[in-house]
Parts: C-alpha cells; sequence; structure tokens
C-alpha cells in the first residue's frame, strides 16, 4: 500500500467519523447522569421507554437507581445523586428547604388506591379514604405497610394519621419493608389490604386478584416531582447533566407520550402529565 | 406449579432465541463473578498460605476470622463497599460505584475470605511431615508451598467452588453497588429480583433456571479438574 492510497482511505476513516460525530448530538464532558428515582417509575416500565430517548437525544448516559422515595432523597442529601424523580411532597420541600435540592418542578401524577380482597371483610366499600382505614382498624382486618420510608408510605402514614387509630404495634398491621410490586403479591397471598400506587397495581394487576376498593378521593392524590441536587452544595454533582434530564421530564414531547403511556398495555393511562407549559 | 413449567419454557425460548438481553445478562453474570473468584483465588489463597503455614500469635483469631468472613452477608458488604464508592466517599475519585468493577469489587470481598478459610483447612489437614519431608528433599520455600498446594488440590477446588457459588448466587451486595443498571450491570440474580418485582414470574423463573444451568457447568468444569487429577 503507497501512502497516497494510506492517506486517502484515512482521510475517509476521518470524515466519516467525523460526520457520525456530527449526526449525534455533541457528547457532554460529563456523560453520566445518577437519577434516583422510586420503583414505581421503574416497576410500571415508564423509565425503560424514556431514558433510551433521553440518552439518543443528549448524549447522557442515565444510570437509574430505583428506590423507594426515602432512599432516593438521602441519597439526593448527601449528593450522591444528581436528579430525582420521587413522590414524597412533605420531604421533598424538607429537602428543598434545607438546600440539598434545587429547581422542585411537576411532572405527573397519579393516584393512590386501596387494594384488598373483592370480598372487602373489612366493609370499606362506600367509605371515604379516612374512613376506610378506620374500618380497617375496626375490623382488625389485616393491613400490610411498605414500611420502607417511600413516598406510598408516607402517604399511607398521613391518612392513618388523619384516622386518628393507633396502627402501631397492633396484630393486624405488618410491614414488608419491601417495593410496591413484592408489597402487592404478598397482600394478594395473605388477602389483606394495603395502600398502592394505580400505576403499580395496574401493571400487575393481571396476577393478583385483588380489587381497588377505594379510589378517587382527592387525598390520594401522587404527585410526582423532578429535583436538581443542587450543585452549589455539593461540587461533584453533574449540574448539567441533571439539568438537562429534569428539562426532558417537563418538555411538551414527553408530557404529551407520558399521557398515552400504558394506555395499549393496561387500558387507561398510567400517569398524567402535570409540568407547566413554559412559555 | 405452572409458573416453574411456563419458567422453563420461557428459559429455553430465551435461549434459544439467543435474546440478545438474556445472553448479555448472563455473559455479565459469569464474567463478574469468574473475574471476582479469580482475584478471591490469589488473595484468598495467599491469606491460607500465609496463615496455615506460620506460627504467629494471633493465628487462632486469624482463623476465626477468616471462617466468620465465610458467612459475610453480602448486604453488608454491598454496603461498606456503596459507602466507599460513593463520589464523597473516600474511594469516590475512582468513579467505579454503578460499574461491574464495582460489583467484582464486592463479589471479592466476600469469596476471598470463603477460599481463605477452606482453603486454610485444607492445607492444615496435609499430614504435618510432609513440610519436612519436601525441604529435605532439597525444595526451596516456593516449591514447597507450590507442592503443598498441589497436594491439597481437592479440597482446594472445592473452595474455589465454594466461593464461585457464593458470588454467582448472591443479589444484595450486586444491586446496591451495581444499581441493576440496564446494559451495563444487570446481572441473572438482579434481573430476576426486578422482574419478581414487576409481576413477571415466567421471565423470573426463565432467568434463575438460566442460573442453575450456569452455575452447574462451571462446577461440572471444575469437578471436572479436581476429579481428573484426584490422586490415586
Amino acid at each position: 500500500m503507497n501512502l497516497s492510497t494510506w492517506l486517502r482511505g484515512s482521510l475517509a476513516v476521518a470524515l466519516f467519523l467525523g460526520s457520525a460525530l456530527l449526526s449525534a448530538a455533541a457528547p457532554p464532558s460529563l456523560p453520566d447522569v445518577i437519577l434516583a428515582t422510586t420503583t414505581s417509575t421503574q416497576d410500571s416500565g415508564l423509565l425503560d421507554e424514556l431514558i433510551p430517548r433521553f440518552e439518543q437525544q443528549t448524549g447522557y448516559r442515565v444510570k437509574t437507581i430505583a428506590v423507594g422515595s426515602g432512599q432516593a432523597m438521602a441519597m439526593g442529601k448527601r449528593g450522591e445523586a444528581d436528579v430525582l424523580l420521587v413522590h414524597s411532597p412533605e420531604a421533598e420541600q424538607t429537602l428543598v428547604a434545607e438546600g440539598s435540592g434545587i429547581n422542585r418542578r411537576i411532572v405527573m401524577h397519579n393516584d393512590f388506591v386501596l387494594v384488598g380482597p373483592p370480598s372487602d371483610p373489612a366493609g370499606i366499600v362506600k367509605h371515604t379514604a379516612v374512613e376506610s382505614f378506620q374500618c380497617i382498624a375496626a375490623a382488625k382486618s389485616l393491613f400490610l405497610s411498605r414500611g420502607d420510608n417511600s413516598g406510598t408510605h408516607a402517604q399511607e402514614l398521613r391518612l392513618w394519621k388523619a384516622a386518628g387509630v393507633a396502627f402501631e404495634r397492633q396484630a393486624w398491621y405488618q410491614q414488608t419493608g419491601q417495593g410496591m410490586g413484592q408489597t402487592l403479591a404478598i397482600v394478594a397471598e395473605k388477602k389483606a389490604y394495603t395502600l398502592s400506587d394505580r400505576g403499580t397495581f395496574l401493571a400487575l394487576q393481571k396476577k393478583l386478584g385483588l380489587a381497588v376498593l377505594h379510589e378517587g378521593d382527592p387525598s390520594l392524590r401522587n404527585v410526582y416531582h423532578v429535583i436538581e441536587v443542587n450543585p452549589a452544595r455539593f461540587p461533584k454533582v453533574n449540574a448539567a447533566g441533571a439539568r438537562a434530564f429534569a428539562d426532558f421530564m417537563v418538555s411538551k414531547p414527553v408530557q404529551a407520550w407520558v399521557k398515552e403511556f400504558g394506555i395499549s398495555l393496561y387500558g387507561s393511562p398510567l400517569f398524567f402529565p402535570d409540568a407547566e407549559v413554559p412559555k | 406449579m405452572d409458573l416453574i413449567w411456563e419458567g422453563l419454557r420461557k428459559a429455553l425460548e430465551l435461549l434459544l432465541t439467543l435474546d440478545p438481553e438474556v445472553l448479555r445478562i448472563t455473559l455479565l453474570s459469569l464474567k463478574v463473578s469468574g473475574i471476582a473468584t479469580l482475584l478471591s483465588v490469589l488473595l484468598g489463597l495467599g491469606i491460607a498460605v500465609l496463615v496455615a503455614l506460620n506460627e504467629f500469635p494471633g493465628k487462632r483469631l486469624a482463623i476465626a476470622l477468616a471462617n466468620t468472613g465465610m458467612g459475610l452477608p453480602p448486604v453488608v458488604v454491598g454496603l461498606f463497599v456503596t459507602v466507599f464508592l460513593w463520589r464523597n466517599g473516600p474511594l469516590g475519585f475512582l468513579g467505579l460505584l454503578y460499574t461491574p468493577a464495582a460489583i467484582i469489587l464486592a463479589q471479592a470481598v466476600i469469596a476471598t475470605p470463603i477460599i481463605a478459610g477452606l482453603g486454610i483447612a485444607a492445607l492444615q489437614h496435609l499430614p504435618p511431615g510432609l513440610r519436612l519431608q519436601i525441604l529435605a528433599l532439597g525444595a526451596t520455600r516456593t516449591q514447597m508451598v507450590w507442592l503443598l498446594l498441589k497436594e491439597a488440590r481437592l479440597p482446594l477446588l472445592a473452595a474455589v467452588m465454594a466461593g464461585f457459588g457464593g458470588v454467582i448466587s448472591e443479589v444484595g451486595a450486586s444491586i446496591m453497588v451495581g444499581g441493576n443498571l440496564k446494559g451495563s450491570t444487570r446481572v441473572l440474580t438482579t434481573a430476576t429480583v426486578m422482574e419478581t418485582s414487576r409481576g413477571n414470574f415466567d421471565v423470573a423463573f426463565a432467568l434463575s433456571f438460566i442460573l442453575l444451568v450456569l452455575a452447574f457447568s462451571v462446577n461440572a468444569l471444575l469437578t471436572h479438574l479436581q476429579q481428573r487429577s484426584r490422586p490415586r
């Protein structure tokens, strides 16, 4: 091979690589973004579809750590995540107020549902959410709690508090300490009651034999926010990547897509978009 | 019961159609646990030789520690390794958290005491006069250690199998330090946990069967090595 063919060859390779690079988004200098989120966004399959789109559009690589909202926020508080997608409003406000999180924006909501055996031994049908909890306590029907500081667990504790009944250390109140999917499987096996987010319940419904016994109460709204971890406090945070992901989640196309997600599989949407459209 | 058959069918289907995701997960499991076992063999056998063939104060304590380490719960290891690898932690500058390397590290921590503990027992079980005999025949210390390891190869290979079995099957550490990231740190055990929590029991069973077949294949190979070279 003489020099000119070699030169021509390498020029072609360089051009090819150059055009390939230009056609993709310019790779960011800090490519890895750690997203700490709740199990519901992963177990429902939402992130499986959204993350590859985001990665393709921006060139970032997302490391999705799906844990309870409690652990996700603990990671944010230590600067061990870049961006959070969580649903525990009170804890989120604390996180932002104490300066670990910034730019908290609403993304979407779905709602919690009270599920239990279709025979409904505690007779909670036709009651409000708070009354339902009182019925369960009065009937001493088995109630399984997530017990994992997740957003769902926090919501459940709020409802117990509003119901004003003693539930701790009661024989009929047990904690699984596991994610929603696993907890629902145990609930189905033990014919118990539990509070679930609608997304996970719909996704698992066919395999469970449980019924939604209470829904639609305004106190059962389940709101997801995206929060960026404060780079001023934690210098190692990938601030640009976090912002890009948060912007992506509230962007018009993603919001429109969220609205449709789940309809074909479960007959109804799993999440309802809420982001305020930027002017 | 029907779920188990369904799982078996699904496992065959996933394997026969060479499902790329399943193949990747399976190969990653093999790679990660294989490298971790290899590291643990080097470290664990080193510790076993040092402890078994030397007399020093605190020897019994060292053996007791190695034996306790054989029961190290993977989640505890996972928790420690996670905190060390956090980007604000002491080893954060390495940027290893949520990479396969982090899983290898955690699994090596789990398997090393297993191989060290069983290795110590294997070497101590050799006839006490053997060392003197070898040295009397003019062997160097290195040659002596090598001959002793060869003599104990049967229980030592059993130690390696125990170490590999310990890490290929653990999930607590892998999910914590790896994060179960699709296409990057998802291994058979973490994928099984995830599919179970998603209610995809058939896929979970399928992955379980693949894990069992993988563990069997590796152990069959090691057993073959072990039995072939059995002293007659």
